[in-house]
């Protein structure tokens, strides 16, 4: 389908995982397994979307994480936060021994990401609907200091069914903000079933529109198709950004994809490890 | 006071780049006038509560002061979590202007009445919330709201109150105001108020001092931090402690008077009486004035409160 980035994208949601997918997979369930609890399918399905950023869009420096001129990175939906905890911990904001002590008493790393603790965490997110009113104040306060800083939200897809969000939308639509994208992390699942049967979304891509969004949609596993996509903002020099991530939910753990059943698991045994270390085998 | 609240944004937004001004469908005037006086860093945004106050938050997260101003209970119950975990959480400079706190909406009915909103405010970790009795104290009140840490729910009354507060009495967020000393002749009675609120109590100390019932007021503009200390100290060895403010009397200042005084004065806690709104939703329109009648919230009423509550301890 043609979108506002200029390019033609069809999602093939079948997109093989490379060895760095799997790898980072395997240190998600490394912080499930330290903390023996967790958002796993919330998780997986967001991988490729942080590496990407992390790998080879956002600007940032890991030993400066309050650089004025860093991007600001606001994962809304904070449930997912393992993926970006993975994230954060291979670029060096914290060693990797810290995703261990996922949702301990005294760790950094909970169930939920909190500024102020976690290096390079940008906003405590959780409570969903916070991140797209949080991030137009960012944009509209970088745009005022003249920065070049932008602001990337993600949301989830159940998240958005929070009026909140869309409050924030036709506010970043007003203010024209080319320096935020908004994007979706779209599973289609969500934590009591299928988004379609919960609240349906569609058509989405015109609601965004319609919101005042240049909209494009990708494949949110495909490294190559999210880089080129991203590249590519602001997708429109007057209006905010906004990038639809289609997405599987559980991506990678073969018995989990697709199941609201794997959204979170208050506890997650010694067997269930293994089973999901089982289905990441290193390539 | 609610002019005085807003020119003074004006005047701090003059003299600090910081500052910015959001407000939420409110006050056409205010629009015209930010164009000209702020320009760029005032926005006029739409009936959209939660949003506002994230955004807030976002403008704060890159350095800003906003000051964020619609209705009052629209800016505390509609968004509420916006507030606790956007602003309390993350411990963020924003203001909070609630126009219209307490009974100012009468007419309108009780979706517009802002009863609670000081109980839910003082509840939430790091809000600081303050009610001050006329645009004078306001003006005071604003030039310390640039530096201040953290949020700051600002109640605002209905506008043109009497001038009752004073400035050689000072003014400094989280201290209490001694605005009336009793002589100490006679039974020790002590009035803690906010608001305008003390204006009332003031007026009703002058009724019973004419009958040899002499009252301090200590006015606690800021109800959280609750000026524990000033509250002790007063109340210490009172006959009768008597709360009076316009707000329900679960969970506002006479919470936070009685929670001090028990904490502080478990053995020696002095008799205290709480003087508010009932646990209800109104159920009448007329006017701030009427309601505050209704609620035996004018001076009358209260001099009539003190007077019952000394009674029975005189005639025992």
């Amino acid at each position: 389908m043609a979108n506002d980035a200029g390019l033609t994208i069809l999602p093939g949601l079948a997109t093989p995982l490379d060895e760095r997918s799997v790898a980072l997979r395997r240190l998600v369930v490394r912080a499930l397994d330290g903390g023996a609890r967790g958002h796993i399918g919330s998780s997986m399905s967001l991988i490729e979307i942080m590496r990407v950023l992390y790998d080879d869009i956002l600007r940032y420096r890991a030993d400066a994480p309050d650089w004025e001129s860093r991007d600001r990175c606001i994962l809304s939906k904070g449930h997912g936060c393992i993926a970006q905890y993975v994230m954060l911990a291979e670029k060096g904001f914290f060693p990797h021994e810290v995703l261990d002590t996922f949702c301990r008493r005294d760790s950094i790393l909970g169930g939920h990401p909190e500024a102020g603790k976690i290096p390079g965490i940008e906003a405590s997110t959780g409570a969903l609907g916070h991140g797209l009113p949080i991030g137009v104040g960012r944009a509209m306060g970088l745009r005022i200091k003249k920065s070049q800083a932008r602001v990337f939200v993600i949301t989830g897809d159940g998240e958005i069914n929070e009026g909140s969000v869309w409050e924030a939308a036709m506010s970043a639509a007003k203010h024209g903000l080319a320096n935020l994208t908004w994007m979706i992390d779209y599973n289609k699942v969500q934590s009591a079933g299928p988004t379609q049967e919960i609240l349906p979304l569609e058509p989405l891509a015109d609601k965004l529109r319609a919101f005042g969004f240049a909209t494009a949609e990708v494949d949110g596993h495909d490294i190559v198709a999210l880089g080129e996509v991203l590249r590519r903002l602001p997708f429109d020099a007057a209006r905010p950004s906004a990038l639809i991530c289609h997405t599987v939910k559980g991506k990678g753990l073969a018995f989990a994809e697709n199941d609201a059943n794997w959204h979170h698991k208050s506890s997650i045994n010694k067997e269930m490890v293994a089973q999901m270390y089982g289905a990441l085998e290193p390539l | 006071m609610r002019p005085t609240c807003v020119n003074k944004i004006f005047e701090l937004a003059k003299r600090d780049p910081r500052v910015a001004y959001i407000g939420s469908d409110l006050d056409p005037p205010i629009t015209k006038r930010m164009q000209v006086d702020m320009p760029g860093r005032a926005w006029m945004e739409g009936v959209s509560e939660q949003h506002v106050v994230g955004m807030a938050a976002g403008l704060a997260m890159e350095g800003f002061i906003p000051y964020v101003h619609t209705i009052a209970t629209f800016i505390t119950r509609r968004c509420y979590e916006q507030v606790a975990v956007d602003l309390c959480l993350h411990n963020l400079p924003v203001r909070l202007i609630g126009n219209g706190g307490g009974l100012v909406y009468a007419p309108l009915g009780p979706t517009h009445l802002a009863i609670e909103d000081i109980a839910i405010m003082r509840a939430l970790p790091n809000m600081t919330v303050v009610a001050v009795c006329d645009a004078d104290e306001m003006k005071r009140f604003m030039d310390q709201t640039l530096d201040w840490p953290g949020p700051i729910y600002i109640r605002l009354a209905k506008g043109y109150d009497p001038i009752v507060s004073r400035d050689e009495l000072g003014f400094s967020i989280g201290k209490a105001i001694l605005m009336r000393e009793a002589a100490g002749r006679s039974k020790r009675v002590l009035l803690v108020t906010t608001g305008v609120a003390t204006t009332r109590a003031l007026a009703a100390a002058e009724e019973l001092a004419a009958e040899g019932i002499d009252c301090s007021l200590l006015h606690m503009h800021t109800i959280k931090p609750l000026d524990g200390e000033a509250v002790v100290a007063h109340a210490r060895g009172c006959d009768l402690v008597v709360t009076i403010e316009e707000h329900t009397v679960v969970g506002g200042l006479g919470s936070a008077v009685v929670d001090t005084l028990v904490d502080a004065l478990p053995s020696a806690m002095p008799p205290v009486k709480r003087l508010g709104i009932p646990d209800d939703f109104a159920h009448n329109y007329g006017s701030q004035d009427q309601l505050m009648e209704l609620y035996g919230l004018q001076p009358p009423g209260i001099a009539q409160t003190i007077r019952d509550a000394l009674r029975p301890r005189r005639a025992a």
